[in-house]
């Protein structure tokens, strides 16, 4: 089978709209995190969310390729640009070869709200205007980004709630190692507008730590309360062995392990031994005793169960061996996203030698105290990170990425 | 309406909508061409012409319109009737 790696990254977050601002927020540990007055306006129970502008591409595209996009196909489309960039692949180049994409999203409900509201308004479907249709779809990202990079290879959207960005990596990196495609460019996006999360919110996941937003992310601390919805989008360019080094093109890390489960139980609670299989399926094919990584870019979201479910499955495989933090203690829960930013973010932090830390953990809890975790940032060497990404439906999603 | 102000009304919304040059749109220009429409601009097209005029397009309605000058004796046969 062949080898696969990772020729380029981009992310547009509410940590930074590229690369370097992103760096710059990880090593201080600094919250993305807002209070939204509109939220609160609508009635959310938590208003709090990552934040980010939306960009303006009036520069960069045509009004036809702008008018079909969503929120998230927009920030998808500048995290995709500054990957493909710093992968060294231009238009010429996507030209002449079969390049796919797989990216992961599971929602669109900004624009299907606006639609909605248009045409039970004005009682005719047509005033939605032509876009709203390829803006509605939840392949928003791959439908708009497949047509302005003319990508002529595989082209789907993967839909696996917070695991989704995490998938389309992992997936990938099944379709190169078996010789099927040579490049596909993954990653996760995420809308942040006020009718993305309202039913997430109806559900009581968020925190309610509405006088300390960027201290309301607290994943494994004792006293964390919710999670707090975020967005934005992360590109990750995957590609053969083969391919990169034909090319000349920049290898930042190998794919060496994607396990992946359901938990076959209930709709939201996670559980342990769903997540254990996906992480021992990762290990056993990267070959890696648990003694050997570096660094463990956590799932966890700030929910009080979740957290516990990932703190006892990490503790049963690593114990206390290996240094943990959750990057959505900055971030929030950037769901459909996360899974592609996190991996970015780990290969931010594997380029500059350091982990970011695990911001607002102040006091373990009994799960939590079985992990090396990791609260300020650390300068350190890393060679091998290992990356948890969950979802409802307990779907789960393991990545192995190493240093070549 | 006079024909000044439709001119003036529906210009304005077509270079803000279909983000042309002013000065490209002319009497006799060809309407297609100078906004450069594909099958799905006519339906925003359609939207825009209704939010600013209020009355419903057909899409047969274009069959007849070629140039600009169309256009306009379209929207005033509308607007004027």
């Amino acid at each position: 089978m062949r080898r696969v790696v990772i020729t380029g990254i981009g992310a547009y977050s509410c940590l930074g709209k590229n690369l370097g601002e992103i760096t710059e927020s990880l090593r201080a540990g600094r919250s993305g995190i807002v209070y939204s007055k509109a939220r609160e306006e609508m009635g959310y129970r938590s208003p709090l969310t990552g934040w980010v502008d939306e960009p303006d591409l009036k520069k960069d595209l045509t009004r036809r390729q702008r008018v079909g996009m969503s929120e998230e196909a927009k920030y998808a489309y500048v995290a995709t640009k500054e990957a493909l960039e710093n992968a060294k692949i231009d238009q010429d180049f996507i030209d002449a070869h079969e390049v796919g994409i797989l990216y992961g999203n599971d929602s669109s409900a900004g624009a299907v709200m606006n639609a909605i509201d248009i045409i039970r308004d004005k009682k005719d479907t047509t005033m939605v205007g032509s876009g709203s249709i390829f803006q509605s779809m939840n392949c928003t990202i791959t439908m708009n980004l497949s047509t302005i990079f003319k990508l002529k290879g595989i082209n789907f959207t993967i839909s696996a709630a917070c695991a989704s960005g995490s998938h389309s990596i992992g997936l990938a990196y099944f379709l190169i190692q078996n010789g099927w495609q040579d490049i596909i460019v993954c990653g996760g996006g995420q809308e942040i507008n006020e009718y993305a999360f309202g039913n997430f919110d109806g559900i009581g996941a968020f925190s309610v730590r509405l006088d300390e937003p960027t201290k309301a992310s607290r994943p494994f601390d004792k006293s964390r309360d919710g999670l707090v919805p975020s967005g934005g989008a992360a590109t990750v360019i995957v590609e053969s062995y083969e391919s990169a080094i034909k090319r000349g093109a920049p290898i930042l890390a190998e794919i060496v392990g994607y396990g992946f489960s359901s938990n076959g139980e209930h709709i939201s609670n996670p559980n342990k031994d769903g997540q254990v299989r996906s992480l021992n399926m990762a290990i056993k094919q990267s070959g890696l005793s648990a003694s050997e990584f570096d660094y463990i870019n956590a799932h966890a979201t700030s929910t009080p169960v979740g957290d516990a479910f990932e703190a006892q499955a990490l503790a049963e495989i690593f114990g206390k061996s290996v240094p943990v933090s959750s990057t959505k203690s900055m971030t929030g829960h950037e769901c459909w996203m996360a899974g592609a930013s996190e991996i970015v973010y780990s290969i931010l932090m594997m380029q500059n030698d350091f982990i970011a830390p695990n911001i607002n953990f102040e006091t373990p809890d009994e799960d939590s105290e079985r992990l090396q975790i990791i609260a300020e940032t650390t300068e350190k060497k890393l060679d091998c990170v290992l990356s948890n990404s969950f979802g409802f439906g307990g779907t789960n999603s393991t990545l192995i990425i190493k240093k070549v | 309406m006079t024909r000044e102000e439709i001119i003036e009304t529906t210009n304005g919304f077509l270079v803000e909508e279909f983000e042309v040059d002013g000065d490209t749109i002319s009497d006799e220009a060809n309407v297609q061409e100078t906004l450069d429409l594909d099958s799905l601009d006519y339906v925003d097209l359609v939207v825009v012409i209704e939010s600013n005029f209020g009355f419903k397009v057909k899409a047969e309605d274009f069959a007849s319109i070629k140039t600009f000058s169309d256009f306009y004796d379209y929207i005033d046969s509308k607007v004027n009737a």
